[in-house]
C-alpha cells in the first residue's frame, strides 16, 4: 500500500498522520508538499492531515483548497483514490467542494483541544468497516472552527444516504446534527474533526484510531 | 461578506453580549462579516469580480457576498 500525506504551509499534524500510516499499513508513505502539482503514480490512499494551512486566513482551509496539488488530489478522488481529510484536512475537503457544508468557528467560540466520545454510525464504508454499528470510541479533537453546518436538505439528503460515519455522542462544537464525520457520495472521501492519527497506541491514550487506517487497508486488499 | 441568514453566528452573539455589557440597549441582532478591499485595473469586469468572490473570497456554503465600485484610488 502505497499512501501520501499532503503537506501545506501551516500543516502541522503531516508527521503524525504518515508515521500512522507506516506503523498500521506497513507500507511506503510519500510526503508531497502542496506546491506540487503532480502526485507520485500508484498511489493507493491520500490524506490531508490537520494543522492551520495558511494561517487560517481568509476562511479555514480556503487558500489551501486552491493550491496547486488539489487539482490533482480531486483528480485522484474522482478516480476512486480513498481520501482522508482530518480536521484542517476536513474544512480544505469542504472549501475544495469534494465534501458538502463548512466548517464554521466553534458554537462556544472556544478552541476545544479533548478527547471526543464518538458513535459509529456507518460501518458500510471503506474507513470503517473495522468497527462495529453503533460503536462508542473515543478521539483526540484540538480546533477553534469545527462546527458543521450544511443547509436541511443537505443534512436530510447526507443522513439518508449514510453518508453520516461519525457522530459526536455528546455535542462539543455545535456541529449540525453532531456530526463529526461525513463521506462524499460515492463514498472514497471521507472529512472527520476528531485525529485518528493520534489515536494508534496506547501510549497515545487510545487505539481508537487504528481500525480506520486497518479498514481502508483492507479495503485495498480486497478490492 | 456576511454570513448567511440561519448559519449561527457565535462571534456576533458573543459582540452584541459585550455591547449589552457596556449598557448599550435595543440592540437586537449583531452579524459579523468581513470587508476585502480589492484595487483592479479598470479592465476588471463586474463578471471577473463575481467569479472572484465566488470561486475564493466568499463559501456560498455559508456567507452572502455584495460588491460595492467605489471611483479612485482613495475610495
Amino acid at each position: 500500500m502505497r499512501s501520501v500525506v499532503i503537506t501545506f504551509p501551516g500543516s502541522n499534524c503531516d508527521r503524525d498522520m504518515a508515521v500512522a500510516l507506516e506503523q498500521v499499513t506497513g507500507g511506503e508513505v510519500v510526503r508531497v508538499w502542496h506546491g506540487d502539482a503532480d502526485l507520485p503514480g500508484g498511489l493507493d490512499f491520500l490524506a490531508l492531515p490537520g494543522g492551520f494551512s495558511y494561517g487560517d486566513y481568509l476562511r479555514c482551509g480556503a487558500m489551501a483548497a486552491r493550491s496547486p496539488i488539489m487539482r490533482a488530489v480531486a483528480d485522484a478522488a474522482a478516480r476512486g483514490v480513498p481520501v482522508l481529510g482530518v480536521c484542517n484536512g476536513f474544512q480544505i475537503l469542504t472549501e475544495t467542494g469534494l465534501l458538502p457544508g463548512a466548517l464554521l468557528r466553534n458554537a462556544g467560540l472556544r478552541f476545544v483541544c479533548r478527547d471526543a466520545r464518538l458513535t459509529v454510525e456507518n460501518t458500510q464504508s471503506l474507513f470503517t468497516a473495522a468497527y462495529s454499528a453503533g460503536e462508542r470510541i473515543s478521539l483526540p479533537v484540538a480546533h477553534h472552527d469545527g462546527n458543521y453546518f450544511a443547509d436541511e436538505a443537505t443534512l436530510d439528503r447526507i443522513e439518508g444516504e449514510g453518508r453520516v460515519v461519525f457522530r459526536y455522542a455528546e455535542q462539543i462544537n455545535g456541529s449540525a446534527r453532531a456530526i463529526a464525520g461525513v463521506l462524499n457520495e460515492v463514498g472514497n472521501v471521507l472529512g472527520m474533526m476528531p485525529h485518528p492519527e493520534r489515536a494508534i497506541e496506547q501510549a497515545h491514550g487510545g487505539s481508537d484510531g487504528r481500525r480506520l487506517f486497518e479498514s481502508v487497508l483492507g479495503a485495498l486488499a480486497t478490492a | 461578506m456576511s454570513l448567511k441568514l440561519g448559519v449561527l453566528d457565535p462571534q456576533g452573539r458573543a459582540i452584541q453580549h459585550s455591547l449589552e455589557g457596556l449598557g448599550f440597549t435595543g440592540v437586537n441582532d449583531v452579524r459579523q462579516g468581513k470587508l476585502i478591499e480589492l484595487d483592479v485595473d479598470a479592465s476588471v469586469t463586474d463578471e471577473q469580480l463575481d467569479d472572484m468572490c465566488r470561486r475564493l473570497l466568499a463559501n456560498i456554503v455559508i456567507e452572502n457576498y455584495r460588491i460595492d465600485k467605489l471611483a479612485g484610488a482613495e475610495a
